[in-house]
């Protein structure tokens, strides 16, 4: 399984750096290992988050691509999660993609372009529900939460274990 | 000391004796449950002229049940098949007419669509790009992949998630892999196998009102008690169950409470747990190990079950659950368990309402902690006497069995000293008058009972004195099981015969 995963993400990588340029607005920032890469999102053309700049941070293991990669907004370093429905302000998505409808098919582009399209898309700036709760209960890895995709509304979030 | 309630024959399935604080059940093991299942198999594949993993899928679609899945087949099979993952959404977008289930050719398509390739390429497998993979598996959707991969993938989603509907991996595909691909999948992986196997168990028990799970960790037993099955039996009786594969896993048929929570009402006990976990904060204090001697206030820890203390310093003898003396507690008119009202009489404006309800609960709440650390004392207690006696095995002509009558002793008190707690959360609840005050009346003669054996179980043990101990302790344990059983017997038949009054709103009753 362990060569899967490093066979998998040397040949994303390769696409990304080299074959096929990621979408205007998706720039790799850090891949040094196989562990954790970061992502800077820009949202371009008319949107709330004109002019912002964001941090997609992706952490991977041996599951990967079985099981979904670690996904989360960097809130580090000078950054900051968006303002959005569905994003917490520990920079933890509520994406149904990272999770239930995660499928090993997808790849690291493939997160990168629907969170860039979840920013494009949103109509209001505003914090999910109970994000004060949720930021202090959370685990580290985003993926311990399991979260209740409800679509449009707020996202209702729990801890699993 | 009741026989039958210490027997276990694990032979026989059916448990439940004739006493109404019993509900009758039976216990079933894993492959029993698997049993029934494939019964449920069979039948559908029968009907509908499918094979049986088909079936399975239809009946784990519809939550197995069958009136509902002959229903909707018969009014519209296809869309039943879609929805359940038997076969792709559209059969326009299925990939070519290869719908093998297993290919080890090597397929000509290219990864990238869009340039058709004009000579033979090798399988390149769109998730580990390898190129060297032959083996190739796809689901009747025909999104191929390599065995490596699905092995990998099939056996993430039962091991990391506890998935036992596993879709294609194919993007946007909902087609769920049918039992025997999974297996093949596997491979040899056995132990995966043996859990995804279990998964399936767990979802056919889940959908199953007449069935429960035994909650207790690894333990894959189930349940069947067709008797507690609907919500409105909730009202009459308290469901307890044992699994059969240990004593120990005893639990609540009828809510989530692991353990035994008779006299107590699912619901009421419901409530009385969040009340609990509510006002915690509020009564941690009075959990504390550590209190001071009401005479000469040197510290006292308490280190066995027994509530009588007696102060090393003064030798003060005193009840350590209302600190009143001993004495008062050995006469008839032993009233620790009975919460003094007269709070209540004072209680005029609201700060002095509030308090006094404070001081209400905190009355019942004290017991009910007191009584579950003392269970929990007694029993380590029970471990240091235990060695204690062993070694007096090797040292005078006592037998093995001359000794063993601590260990029935103990289970007894740690067995009633849980309806005891309980029925704290009981009385919290009844409403004051007669049947609340016989309640108390049954109540107090059980602690007293408890209470006295557990002090002649803390008695100190010397070789000579055991056989008038041991037969001490054994009447005293015979005399607590009566206890106990008059207690549960006397609140099961007024759950029968309604005669139970609440203080407060409780569900399924008007
Ligand atoms: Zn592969
Ligand atoms: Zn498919
Ligand atoms: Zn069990
Ligand atoms: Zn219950």
């Amino acid at each position: 399984m362990s060569t899967v995963y490093t066979r998998r993400l040397s040949k994303e990588l390769a696409e990304i750096q080299t074959e096929t340029k990621p979408p205007i607005g998706i720039r790799l920032l850090k891949a040094d290992d196989f562990e954790t890469w970061i992502f800077e999102i820009e949202v371009l053309g008319d949107s709330l988050y004109r002019g912002e700049r964001f941090g997609l941070k992706f952490r991977f293991d041996n599951s990967y691509p079985f099981s979904a990669p670690a996904v989360q907004f960097v809130v580090d370093s000078g950054m900051k999660a968006p303002v959005h429905p569905h994003v917490y302000t520990n920079g933890h998505i509520c994406a149904s993609i990272l999770g239930d409808d995660w499928s090993p098919t997808l790849s690291v582009m493939a997160v990168c372009i629907t969170i860039q399209s979840m920013l494009a898309s949103c109509k209001r700036k505003e914090l999910p529900e109970g994000n004060d709760t949720y930021v202090r209960t959370a685990p580290d890895n985003p993926k311990k939460t399991h979260f209740v995709y409800d679509d449009d509304t707020s996202p209702f979030p729990s801890n699993r274990v | 000391m009741d026989m039958e309630t210490f027997s276990q024959d694990p032979s026989t399935t059916s448990k439940g004796k004739g006493k109404s604080y019993e509900v009758e059940y039976e216990t079933l093991s894993q492959k029993l449950v698997e049993e029934l299942m494939q019964a449920d198999v069979e039948h559908i594949s029968a009907i509908f002229g499918v094979d049986s993993a088909t079936a399975a899928l239809l009946l784990r679609h519809m939550d197995w049940n069958k009136d509902r899945l002959i229903d909707k087949f018969m009014d519209n099979a296809s869309s039943v098949n879609v929805a359940a993952g038997v076969t792709p959404a559209s059969p326009a977008s299925s990939p070519g007419p290869d719908r093998s289930r297993r290919s080890t050719r090597t397929t000509t398509k290219s990864l990238k669509k869009a340039e058709p390739a004009p000579t033979p390429q090798p399988f390149v497998c769109p998730i580990c790009f390898d190129d060297s993979q032959v083996e190739t598996l796809a689901l009747v959707c025909g999104h191929k992949f390599c065995t490596g991969c699905w092995g990998a993938y099939v056996s993430s989603k039962i091991r990391e998630e506890g998935e036992h509907r596993i879709i294609c991996m194919g993007e946007n595909c909902s087609v769920v892999a049918p039992d025997p691909f999974i297996l093949r999948a596997l491979d040899d992986d056995a132990e995966t196998a043996a859990r995804f196997q279990e998964l399936v168990v767990r979802n056919f028990v889940a959908s199953n009102k007449n069935l429960k799970f035994c909650p207790f960790p690894s333990c894959t037993n189930t349940v069947s008690c067709p008797a507690a099955a609907s919500r409105s039996t909730l009202t009459t009786i308290v469901p307890t169950v044992v699994c059969g594969a240990d004593s120990r896993h005893k639990f609540c048929f009828g809510c989530p409470i692991e353990g035994d929570h008779r006299p107590v009402l699912c619901a009421v006990s419901k409530m009385w747990l969040q009340k609990c976990h509510d006002d915690s904060e509020t009564a941690n204090w009075i959990k504390s190990n550590t209190k001071e001697c009401s005479k000469c206030q040197s510290t006292i820890e308490k280190n066995g079950g027994c509530n009588h203390m007696t102060c090393k310093k003064c030798k003060y003898e005193f009840c350590w659950v209302c600190m009143g003396p001993w004495v008062e507690h050995g006469t008839a008119w032993y009233s620790c368990n009975r919460f003094d009202d007269k709070a209540g009489v004072e209680a005029r404006d609201a700060q002095s309402a509030s308090r006094a309800s404070l001081e209400r609960y905190l009355h019942y709440y004290n017991r009910w902690a007191n009584h579950e650390q003392s269970a929990k004392l007694s029993v380590e207690l029970y471990v240091k006497t235990e060695k204690k006696m062993e070694e007096m095995q090797l040292t005078t002509d006592l037998t093995w069995i001359e000794v063993q009558f601590m260990k029935k002793a103990v289970d007894e008190v740690e067995k009633c000293r849980t309806t005891l707690k309980w029925t704290y959360a009981m009385a919290y609840y009844l409403a004051k008058g007669n049947e609340k005050e016989l309640f108390e009346d049954n109540q107090r003669d059980l602690e007293k009972a408890v209470e006295d054996l557990s002090e002649l179980l803390e008695s100190p043990i010397e070789p000579e004195n055991i056989p008038t101990l041991r037969q001490k302790v054994t009447d005293k344990a015979v005399y607590v099981s009566k206890r106990n059983q008059i207690l549960l017997e006397d609140t099961a038949q007024g759950y029968l015969e309604d005669r139970w009054r609440w203080n407060v709103a409780v569900e399924g009753f008007d």
